[in-house]
């Protein structure tokens, strides 16, 4: 172990300064330092996608990334994006298709769906698929996420789905 | 919908104007999760909070021969280190046996092995620290000295005189065993034009629930008091076993139960590192958290299945199954698992071939047997995946032989709809199934015959398709049966108390829990159909032994059934309660009024008396203006437990279709139907969600999962990447049918729902799979059907 270092970041576009082990990754810093347990950790070595953050806007595996490596950079957690209302049209879809049960993938989910759809305005259910197989559901089988996707990415483009 | 015949002069309470009972409706509280702000264990931290991570042992099988913790306690930010002997002063150890389950044996378990390990994985000390990885730093410094003695793996030679003994004072690796004969079996097969048998192969698998287990146990000195905060699905199981193992009284015990991150079985029962985390939060004064790690999970959730099972099946010429056979042996780890058993699985089995098939001829033996392994017990659909992947799989087998379709040897042997009630040859009691009606739904889901024929279009490019069917039935709504007459203090009845508050809103406080399934929203809806309130003033309370009437929990496909129908009993008392002081208050009587839409109203003519809030308001503050004798109970609690039939059976089929490439030997899933028949449906949306989880636990089953042990008894794929899992580009579209045959040993209706997708879906998938490869004339009989299993069968590798 050796000395702790300074860090300052952007947190849901709030200052963080603090002082953290080298050694200590981003997820943790999130849940156990800022309280912002929305980030869940699954499996701790990037394949389970639960702890899907985002930095300078591009979605990350927080428990792949050192906290140390964010030093200016601007995170973005669940709980940032819920409260700037950015994802409110693709929660609402997630409610009314009940694509979430124990809701422990959803923060993640949640945070690579949005990448996808501001990536591609109306992707097909395959691509859908295909975007989100690096977020495990173990609960609902993914079809109502998917269809939960599909219809937030219509309703965008001023589809009725 | 097909809604077979219910009894139609009885006055439902549920079909009210604004019913819920039917309609989808979205969960309540759904939006906490959503915005990741919801409470899993591993978000808790208390005041003074220590962490435990344990030391576990990298050996199959050793003796403890030292341990030293001197150096590990004077690392950076340890409290201190605890080895199994000096645990063992505050809790004892346990035996996971149950008195119904007749011969069933098991060895003491210690919280922390003491002097011997057995299964790779097994905490051999504890290390208490500031925080999980100062505690982790520390468990490399504690030095356990292992005399490796030789490990039982292969569970097929576990009985062998040659092959150690686990537990040298049971005497032998055999933990139990069942025999059941029904009928006449030799005549059957001496009788039957063709007589196939095989051999059925299930890997070992585990849930890989996403959050993993975790605990937070705080003893409060001056209390006398633990509370224990688990994601568990039986609050009250844990409080019973905890005080027990503690010598403390269950009223010193509280558990607590917030969000939990998925279940499925896994976080019904109570692990050796549980409990030593409840009792280290009592020696040392403090709140102690225990988050198992992802290679933790893999090596001490429990695992399943690991059966081999050889089937047999009689059939005439005319489609006419005339018997089935079956001898199961199943490997359960060292020990039997605590309190529910690792027996329970082998019981099903024998329990379940067969049973959708009008036979009564019928022979099992299961055996289970000891291994150096990690602990195995129920998990999602209990025995019924294998049940239904020998039988489902015996019975295209027999077709095959007699050049018949799977359709049509189904449709010559499935119990008929209008047979019931009656029994299997294992002595289950039937209710009420529709075998029939489901088969005929399914079929028209799928277009069979147009699926046919593409199939065989397909087949002339090479392309290989195949069509899977499996009939299943399912064990739901279990009564005391399952583990109370075995004497577990596991409850198989459940309560609701529920009550108006001073605003006119109502709170329900059910002993059942939530892990998604969505028991909060079908507890709401029924309350608030009954009492005709609206959902969104309906609060439900659940997970808090503190806070709720006493009951079993969320498993076994209990929670509608058993806890939706205490909550119907419960709101009509109290609707009866509220119409009682409205009358009084309006003058009139209690059956002149009802309640619709938050308001007591005329039966007459609907016309709004009096709202619940005013109600509420002249009941709790203004009690002096009610007649004189009147004293309000706006709180009712009512309890249920089915007591007619020991299980309500459900029932349904399955198909999968999908292709194989026979070169690289990859299962493609292009689709996958369901119809089911749970019964009254209380939310068509989650009872559909719950069939689609379920199907895909089993299609993960059927392609990818497996826990891959070595001959000496190591797990060699303890994590995420190694150990595969269903993954959304790989899975296909369900479409999910019903058949709603009520029980009519409730008002309710509502059987279980939650393990039917698991049921049947592997076996649909293993006989579509050896349809694919039909002209191949390969078949298999062993899941999961890797690329490997595949490519040896056709004989490419």
């Amino acid at each position: 172990m050796t000395a702790l270092v300074p860090l300052s970041l952007d947190v849901n576009d709030e200052r963080v300064d603090a002082y953290v082990l080298p050694r200590l990754n981003l997820a943790d810093f999130l849940r156990e330092h800022l309280k912002l347990t929305g980030t869940h950790v699954g499996c701790e070595h990037g394949v389970c996608g639960a702890c899907t953050v985002r930095i300078n806007g591009e979605i990350v595996r927080s428990c792949l990334m050192l906290a140390v490596q964010t030093q200016n950079a601007s995170v973005e957690t669940i709980e940032g994006l819920s409260d700037g209302g950015e994802i409110a049209d693709l929660q609402a879809a997630f409610r009314a298709r009940n694509a979430l049960q124990c809701g422990f993938c959803t923060p993640g989910m949640l945070m690579a769906a949005q990448d996808l759809l501001k990536q591609s305005s109306v992707p097909g259910r395959e691509q859908i698929r295909e975007h989100l197989s690096g977020n495990y559901c173990r609960c609902t089988g993914y079809q109502a996420i998917v269809d939960a996707v599909e219809a937030t990415a219509q309703a965008r483009v001023g589809r009725v789905p | 919908m097909t809604s077979l015949p219910t009894n139609p002069d009885a006055l439902s309470v549920l079909d009210r104007p604004n019913s819920y009972i039917g309609k989808t409706v979205p969960r309540p509280n759904l939006d906490r999760l959503l915005q990741g702000r919801g409470l899993y264990v591993s978000d808790i931290e208390l005041p003074r909070m220590a962490h435990v991570a344990f030391l576990r042992s990298p050996h199959a099988h050793a003796a403890i021969t030292g341990i030293d913790t001197a150096a590990a306690k004077r690392m950076p930010g340890v409290f201190t280190v605890v080895t199994g002997r000096e645990l063992a002063a505050v809790i004892t150890p346990w035996v996971g046996v149950l008195s119904h389950l007749k011969g069933l044996k098991s060895a003491p378990q210690s919280a922390i092995a003491i002097d011997r390990v057995c299964w790779q994985g097994e905490a051999t000390a504890a290390i208490v620290a500031t925080s999980r990885a100062a505690a982790e730093d520390a468990a490399e410094h504690v030095a356990v000295e292992y005399e490796e003695l030789e490990a039982v793996t292969d569970m097929s030679t576990a009985l062998d005189p040659s092959t150690p003994v686990i537990h040298g004072s049971l005497g032998d690796n055999l933990a139990f065993e069942r025999n059941h004969t029904a009928g006449a079996v030799d005549l059957a097969f001496a009788e039957s034009d063709e007589v196939v048998e095989a051999e059925f192969i299930f890997g070992r698998h585990t849930g890989v629930t996403l959050e993993p287990r975790a605990v937070v146990a705080d003893w409060n000195a001056a209390e006398a008091r633990l509370t224990i905060y688990q994601g568990t699905q039986a609050p009250h199981m844990v409080q019973n076993i905890a005080a027990l193992h503690l010598g403390l009284k269950e009223s010193q015990v509280r558990v607590v139960c917030k969000d939990v991150g998925g279940s499925f079985g896994i976080k019904v029962h109570i692990y050796a590192d549980e409990m030593a985390t409840y009792a280290l939060s009592k020696l040392l004064r403090r709140p102690i958290k225990f988050v198992a790690d992802r290679v933790e999970s893999f090596n001490t959730d429990i695992h399943a299945r690991d059966h081999r099972c050889k089937g047999k099946i009689g059939v005439k010429r005319d489609g006419t199954i005339t018997a089935f056979e079956i001898d199961d042996l199943t490997g359960i780890g060292p020990y039997s698992m605590y309190p529910r058993t690792s027996a329970i699985e082998a019981n099903q089995v024998v329990n379940l071939v067969g049973g959708p098939y009008v036979t009564r001829n019928y022979r099992a033996r299961a055996r289970v047997v000891f291994q150096n392994k990690n602990v195995m017990c129920q998990y999602r659909a209990v025995g019924h995946p294998i049940a239904c992947s020998v039988t489902e799989g015996l019975v295209d087998l027999a077709a095959m032989k007699i050049g018949m379709d799977p359709v049509e040897i189904r449709r010559r042997n499935l119990i008929a709809d209008d047979a019931y009630p009656c029994a299997s040859p294992a002595g289950l009691r039937f209710e009420q199934l529709s075998h029939h009606a489901s088969l005929a739904k399914l079929l028209g889901m799928m277009d069979y015959d147009a699926l046919r024929a593409e199939q065989a279009a397909l087949r002339r490019k090479s392309i290989h398709r195949g069509i899977g069917l499996a009939s299943f039935i399912e064990v739901t709504n279990p009564s005391a049966a399952f583990y109370g007459v075995g004497g577990a203090r596991i409850s198989s009845q459940d309560g609701v108390a529920v009550r108006l508050d001073a605003q006119g809103s109502v709170i329900c406080q059910t002993s059942i829990t939530e892990q998604g399934q969505g028991s909060e929203s079908l507890t709401a809806q029924i309350v608030g159909s009954v009492l005709g309130v609206s959902m969104d003033r309906v609060r439900v309370i659940l997970g808090d032994t503190d806070n709720t009437p006493y009951g079993g929990g969320t498993w076994a496909s209990r929670g509608a059934g058993i806890g939706g129908e205490a909550a119907l009993q419960a709101a009509k008392v109290l609707r009866k309660n509220i119409l009682d002081v409205a009358a009084a208050i309006l003058q009139s009587t209690p059956g002149e009024l009802d309640i619709v839409k938050d308001n007591v109203v005329n039966v007459s003519d609907g016309a709004a008396r009096i709202e619940l809030n005013e109600l509420a308001r002249i009941v709790y503050f203004r009690p002096d203006t009610l007649p004189p004798g009147i004293q309000p109970e706006l709180i009712a609690t009512r309890h249920f437990v089915p007591r007619e039939y020991p299980f309500a059976f459900t029932n349904g089929v399955q198909a999968s279709w999908l292709e194989v490439d026979t070169d690289t030997g990859f299962v493609k899933l292009l689709k996958h139907w369901v119809v089911e028949d749970c019964g009254t449906i209380i939310n068509p949306q989650l009872v559909d969600e719950q069939i689609r989880g379920g199907v895909v636990q089993g299609l993960g089953a059927a392609l990818f999962e497996k826990c891959i042990y070595d001959e000496r008894g190591q797990l060699i794929n303890a994590n995420m990447a190694d150990y595969l899992v269903p993954m959304s580009g790989e899975m296909p579209d369900i479409d999910v049918g019903h058949v709603v045959s009520p029980t009519l040993e409730t008002e309710l209706g509502a059987k279980g729902a939650g393990e039917a997708g698991t049921a049947g879906a592997a076996a649909a998938v293993a006989n579509a799979v050896n349809d694919a490869l039909g002209p191949f004339g390969a078949r298999i009989t062993e899941i999961p059907l890797t690329p490997r299993v595949i490519l040896k069968a056709l004989g490419r590798i």
